[in-house]
């Protein structure tokens, strides 16, 4: 993958074909311990101990179309080649979580690219799950800065009578996402 | 700075406008193809260009969803558009640009981009 932001993407929809009603996506950059972390947590149909083993697995997959399933596999390698780490916790009927630590100033180091975007597409084609997107950021100087973007607020918004996808409302997203992300990083002194 | 209240705006508008929408023809499904390969190759600007161009060219009756793998990896990204009473139309290698151009010839016009399609894409077809 060219950007972390197209896994996230691609977890998200694991996080869908198990029935997720709830999706949160967490991004949270700590500039002075040169980390970024992404987590992908669902309350999908979770998994058995036995597919959690196998999950990293390239060549395993529940899907009956190919023997192969590569997302998973993808993002662990992308977050270890950095010096990171990746982890996955499932319980069935309660949920997954995947996560996985990136070293930044590594040189395998793929840009977290337009997570954004992978946000407002997520919400877009799936009008009718919930999303919670935090992203959060340290600065050098140990300042803590954050927001979300909740779809359960946003719904509540609406009235219940525009659904989630119409334009205007993506749009609406899509710039309270960009409005937000520049600010959080805006304050963010250089260095 | 975005606010909610801007939300229920969006919403006292489509009240006021909900009757119009119900008369819209039959809906034409615009889905593109979101699994790994998919997205890999570079389907998510491909969605966003159909949704923007969707949206600015105010076209109600038509939906920008969203599809897994169906199988044809090398040809991603494919996105599929579907018309009811017509022949489902199979773009493959798709770009951002060439959704703009799907969106105003084919959706808006009728006509199908048959050079973008499968048929013309598929292996000794050229």
């Amino acid at each position: 993958m060219r950007e972390l932001s197209l896994n996230v993407m691609d977890i998200a929809q694991n996080s869908i074909s198990a029935g997720a009603s709830l999706i949160t996506v967490t991004v949270e950059e700590d500039l002075g311990g040169d980390t970024l972390s992404i987590s992908i947590s669902d309350n999908g149909r979770g998994m058995t101990p036995e597919q959690v083993e196998h999950v990293t697995d390239p060549f395993f997959t529940t899907r009956t179309t190919r023997s192969v399933g590569l997302g998973v596999p993808l993002f662990k390698m992308e977050a270890e080649m950095t010096g990171g780490s990746f982890g996955i916790q499932s319980e069935l009927g309660v949920g997954t979580t995947t996560w996985a630590v990136f070293k930044p100033s590594s040189v395998d180091m793929i840009p977290l690219g337009d997570i954004n975007d992978t946000i407002s597409m997520l919400v877009l084609c799936n009008p009718d799950l919930d999303f919670v997107f935090q992203r959060k950021l340290v600065t050098h100087q140990g300042e803590q800065r954050e927001f979300a973007l909740k779809t359960t607020e946003l719904r509540e918004a609406l009235g219940g009578d525009v659904p989630l996808n119409a334009p205007d409302v993506t749009l609406w997203i899509k710039e309270y996402l960009t409005e937000n992300t520049a600010e959080l990083s805006g304050i963010q002194p250089e260095g | 700075m975005k606010s909610l209240a801007e939300l229920q705006a969006i919403r006292d508008k489509a009240r006021a406008s909900v009757n119009i929408r119900e008369n819209a023809e039959a809906e034409t499904r615009v889905m593109v193809g979101m699994a790994t390969c998919g997205i890999a190759a570079g389907a998510r600007p491909v969605l966003n260009a159909f949704v923007e161009e969707v949206a600015k060219r105010g076209l109600r009756d038509t939906m920008v969803t969203q599809t897994g793998c169906i199988g044809i990896c090398q040809y991603e990204p494919v996105v599929e558009v579907i018309t009811p009473g017509k022949e489902k139309v199979t773009y493959v290698k798709m770009t951002a640009e060439k959704a703009v151009r799907v969106v105003n010839d084919h959706l808006v016009n009728g006509n199908v981009v048959t050079e973008y399609t499968i048929g013309a894409n598929a292996i000794g077809a050229k």
